[in-house]
């Protein structure tokens, strides 16, 4: 269980995030939409550590973010930023490898090559795992830091916007792979989405933000509905229905 | 070509020619007949051969972790300050306790460099990360301060010819006795190598070894004391030595990419070779007289540097 206690956060005078308090329940996905600007990368960024809290607390499983050793917290959360600047010039085998580093220390063994392998296969990489990052195209760099992220094999794993640059086919195929891993209860996701289709679809239930605060915190049902779309992105759009599933006409 | 053992064999293979390198002629057949050639091997021959090894290991193994630390590639402990604050210190506990053991040099050293490394580090944060060029020109201009400084004070205590010797690197007073120090770079080269991974993690980015479990300020501070130590070991014994830590990494880097744990064993054999080539051509080009390695590699070095720069990344496959 996530839970964030009366989170604020500011850079400078402005204020960013206003007193974000919610739970979220274990095993499961977990979307995170909201227009852009509204403050879903500060909020994800503050769980994983990677600012210090200013106000408020964020636990996962009662393990605070502030107060337990960050060595410790990476084996139970790990992250995927949206802005994946990595200036490091590494092979995609050896970068996804580094995703086993909180459990090997830096001996990796039977088991980390195992994982590494595994994510290669998943996420078509394997021709492609002696290049260099710098050296392969965006998606594919994107695909290789979501198996890095992947292969962490944290409890709870953050992804901010992991769809950036991944064609119809790899989008489909990451977001159906994180649902059986979340039927299998084992592992919650965390996944900030642009498209509201995919969050509609995959997730069990979906956190939207808007200007700092919390706007929505329900089911899918909750959120595909014209209005209340159209009080988070003030525009209107239709929601129809396919099968038993809602569809929101976006583009059109 | 990924096989270091070749390279290794190379290494071995011209550290033997180089010790038959010298003014006294001594042919290989019958060096060990007499007792004074095989003095010599011991006092002079093997000592400076090791040293050389030692030091073109230890240069090219600081600067590729430099490079991590200040995540960038054109820094290197004698570009950006490091070294030079090293020869400051060393200038500093001369003229306040002339006659300081080797040792005590040493520790003031390592101080300085310390201290010299952390204001460069603290100045580079607060550059934007778009122009990474700006880094080694902060760096080149902050040790040209310090060497200022340093030459400064010594030209008015007059200790000028002294200080150059601390500032430019060469091997021919090398004698049995005079270069043992440097074995603690080959330690720390070592002790490098254990810890890798962790360097190469810290070179991924704050967030990315925050992510990974890593205390990044602990592990920058035991990075910046294993480069505070080598850079003086190698400044104290043999002065400073441009461009090997600048150039070897990133020819390991453009081969192997950053993961240091499979990229430093190739770093630390090819900078023993750079050092150990230049000093032979040092030797020879001006036979029996000899130029200093400095001198050598500030010419091989940049050449090699500006090929790296404009060279056009070669592409896999
Ligand atoms: N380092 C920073 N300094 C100042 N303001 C910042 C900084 N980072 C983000 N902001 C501001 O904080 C607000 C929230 O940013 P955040 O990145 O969390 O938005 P987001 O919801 O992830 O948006 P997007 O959908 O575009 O990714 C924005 O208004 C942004 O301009
Ligand atoms: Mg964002």
């Amino acid at each position: 269980m996530i839970e964030i206690n009366g989170v604020s956060h500011s850079y400078g005078k402005s204020k960013i995030l206003q007193n974000i308090s919610l739970s979220i329940k274990e095993s499961g996905i977990t979307a995170l939409i909201g227009p852009n600007g509204a403050g879903k990368s500060t909020l994800l960024s503050l769980m994983a550590r990677l600012q210090p809290l200013q106000t408020g607390s964020i636990s996962f499983d009662g393990q605070s973010v502030s107060q337990t050793p960050t060595r410790e917290l990476a084996k139970t959360l790990a992250i995927l930023r949206q802005d994946n600047a990595l200036s490091s010039r590494m092979s995609l085998r050896d970068l996804v490898g580094f995703g086993r580093y909180p459990h090997h220390k830096g001996r990796p063994t039977a088991k980390d090559h195992k994982a590494v392998e595994e994510a290669l296969d998943y996420f078509d990489l394997q021709d492609m795992s002696g290049r260099f990052i710098d050296e392969v195209s965006g998606g594919q760099k994107q695909r290789a830091l979501v198996a890095m992220a992947f292969c962490q094999e944290t409890k709870y794993l953050l992804l901010d916007e992991p769809l950036n640059n991944l064609d119809m086919y790899y989008a489909r195929s990451l977001m159906k792979r994180l649902r059986e891993i979340a039927d299998t209860g084992k592992r919650s996701f965390v996944i900030v989405l642009h498209d509201i289709n995919y969050a509609g679809a995959y997730a069990n239930e979906i956190i939207a933000l808007k200007d700092g605060t919390l706007a929505i915190h329900g089911t899918p049902q909750d959120v595909l509905e014209t209005n209340a779309l159209q009080t988070l992105y003030s525009m209107k759009i239709t929601v129809t229905q396919h099968q038993d599933q809602l569809i929101a006409l976006h583009h059109l | 070509m990924k096989n270091i053992g070749v390279a290794i064999v190379a290494l071995f293979a011209l550290s033997c020619f180089s010790l038959f390198v010298g003014v006294k002629e001594i042919s290989i057949s019958d060096w060990w007949q007499t007792p004074q050639n095989i003095d010599l091997f011991f006092i002079s021959r093997i000592p400076r051969t090791l040293a050389v090894v030692l030091t073109g290991a230890s240069l090219a193994v600081s600067g590729a972790v430099m490079q991590m630390l200040a995540r960038n590639s054109f820094v290197e402990p004698s570009s950006v300050g490091t070294a030079q604050s090293a020869a400051l210190g060393i200038l500093l506990v001369t003229l306040l306790y002339p006659g300081s053991p080797l040792i005590v040099k040493m520790i003031v050293a390592s101080i300085t460099a310390m201290i010299g490394m952390a204001v460069f580090l603290a100045m580079i944060s607060r550059l934007p990360v778009t122009s990474p060029l700006l880094v080694p020109l902060v760096g080149l201009i902050f040790s040209g301060i310090v060497e200022a400084l340093t030459i400064f004070i010594a030209f008015q205590t007059e200790m000028l010819q002294f200080q150059g010797t601390w500032m430019s690197g060469e091997f021919s007073g090398i004698l049995r006795g005079r270069y043992e120090l440097l074995w603690l770079c080959g330690v720390l080269a070592i002790l490098t190598y254990v810890v890798a991974d962790q360097f190469t993690i810290i070179g991924m980015g704050k967030d990315a070894s925050i992510n990974l479990g890593l205390n990044y300020k602990q592990v920058v501070i035991v990075g910046l004391f294993i480069l505070a130590l080598s850079t003086s070991l190698v400044v104290v014994t043999i002065g400073m030595i441009p461009f090997v830590g600048l150039v070897v990494p990133n020819i390991a880097r453009k081969l192997m990419g950053d993961n240091l744990r499979a990229s430093l064993p190739w770093v630390a054999v090819l900078g023993a070779l750079l050092v150990l080539v230049c000093d032979l051509i040092g030797r020879l080009v001006h036979f029996p007289y000899e130029i200093p390695v400095g001198t050598v590699l500030g010419v091989i070095g940049s050449f090699v540097f500006l090929y790296l720069l404009y060279a056009r990344p070669a592409h896999a496959r």
